[in-house]
């Protein structure tokens, strides 16, 4: 038996539950965010814990930390990162295979599910607390037909400590 | 092995949601655990499912089923020989994450109902029709029980 099917079938048995629970799919997305976010804040620190990567010092080394440690120690693969915008507050993360999907197919009724949104909100939740607000969304998958599946990341802003009041 | 530490946030993940609110949570976690199990035990080569008698299917369980999931053997195995099993696991990973003692045991069903779930899974994808309960005397110790469904 391999632990990889049983990732792939207990994902998939998460997203059939939900898509029982909510009546459509953008609430389904919004709850695989959601949950996705609530396990990116409990990650962040066991990578950190189990990677020993230190501070990231700008948006390109967090993504090849994502990218090459990451995606690696979570999911067995290694995106590559292409398609950085000019100000370098943008990138995408190409995955030629997605564990979460690999024998899966969509039914034909959820054409607005984005399957593994659970991994945007990982993210989202992950980079929040080592204060980073970024923007994650799926802009390719392989699910729906495309040639890849392409996760693309935008930097917002540094999250700022908030001193409480009478602090100096 | 990457993959067995995310299940492992990935069924955290499940308690803090499917918990609470009015439906049967419990019923719903052991559920997702069935789908899982049968999932698992559907994806098997066909010579692995040969099995000569009922207590070798009981030991692919702890052994192989472990082994997947949990990346370990259950601990110890006990059986009447009339159709009930007791598996015990004295370090149960899904639930060293809550404290050791006795003080949070009445929290302990939703951490073992979609194990339970896989087990009944597993064994109904083989042929075998059973339940399957999970009892903890003390964390991180559990045991499951299956009782075999005569025909």
């Amino acid at each position: 038996m391999k632990s990889s099917e049983l990732f792939t079938l207990t994902y998939g048995a998460l997203v059939t539950q939900l898509c029982k629970d909510y009546e459509n799919d953008e609430d389904v997305n919004k709850q695989l965010d959601k949950m996705g976010y609530n396990i990116g804040v409990r990650l962040i620190e066991d990578f950190l814990a189990r990677s020993n990567v230190g501070r990231c010092h700008d948006f390109r080394e967090t993504a090849d930390v994502i990218a090459k440690v990451a995606f690696k120690m979570y999911l067995g693969i290694t995106p590559s990162i292409t398609n950085w915008s000019p100000a370098g507050d943008e990138f995408s993360l190409i995955l030629e295979n997605n564990p979460l999907v690999d024998f899966v197919e969509l039914p034909d009724n959820h054409s607005s599910l984005i399957y593994s949104n659970l991994l945007c909100g990982v993210l989202r939740g992950a980079l929040e607390m080592v204060q980073m607000a970024v923007d994650v969304k799926f802009v390719q998958d392989t699910l729906k037909g495309d040639g890849v599946t392409e996760i693309r990341m935008r930097f917002i802003k540094r999250i700022e400590d908030n001193l409480p009041a009478g602090e100096e | 092995p990457a993959l067995g530490e995310s299940f492992s946030f990935l069924h955290s993940s499940f308690i803090s949601s499917f918990w609470g609110g009015g439906r049967n949570s419990l019923t719903v976690l052991e559920g997702m655990g069935f789908r899982v199990g049968q999932g698992l035990a559907e994806r098997l080569p066909r010579g692995a499912l040969a099995f000569r008698e009922e207590l070798d299917t009981i030991k692919f369980l702890c052994r192989d089923l472990w082994g997947a999931v949990f990346r370990k053997q259950t601990d110890n195995l006990r059986t009447n020989h009339q159709g009930t099993y007791v598996l015990q696991d004295n370090n149960f990973p899904l639930l060293t994450q809550m404290a050791w003692g006795q003080q949070y045991l009445e929290e302990t069903p939703k951490f073992l109902a979609f194990t339970c779930g896989l087990l009944r899974g597993t064994l109904s994808a083989l042929g075998i029709e059973s339940s399957v309960t999970a009892s903890v005397a003390s964390l991180p110790a559990c045991k499951f029980q299956v009782v075999i469904q005569k025909a």
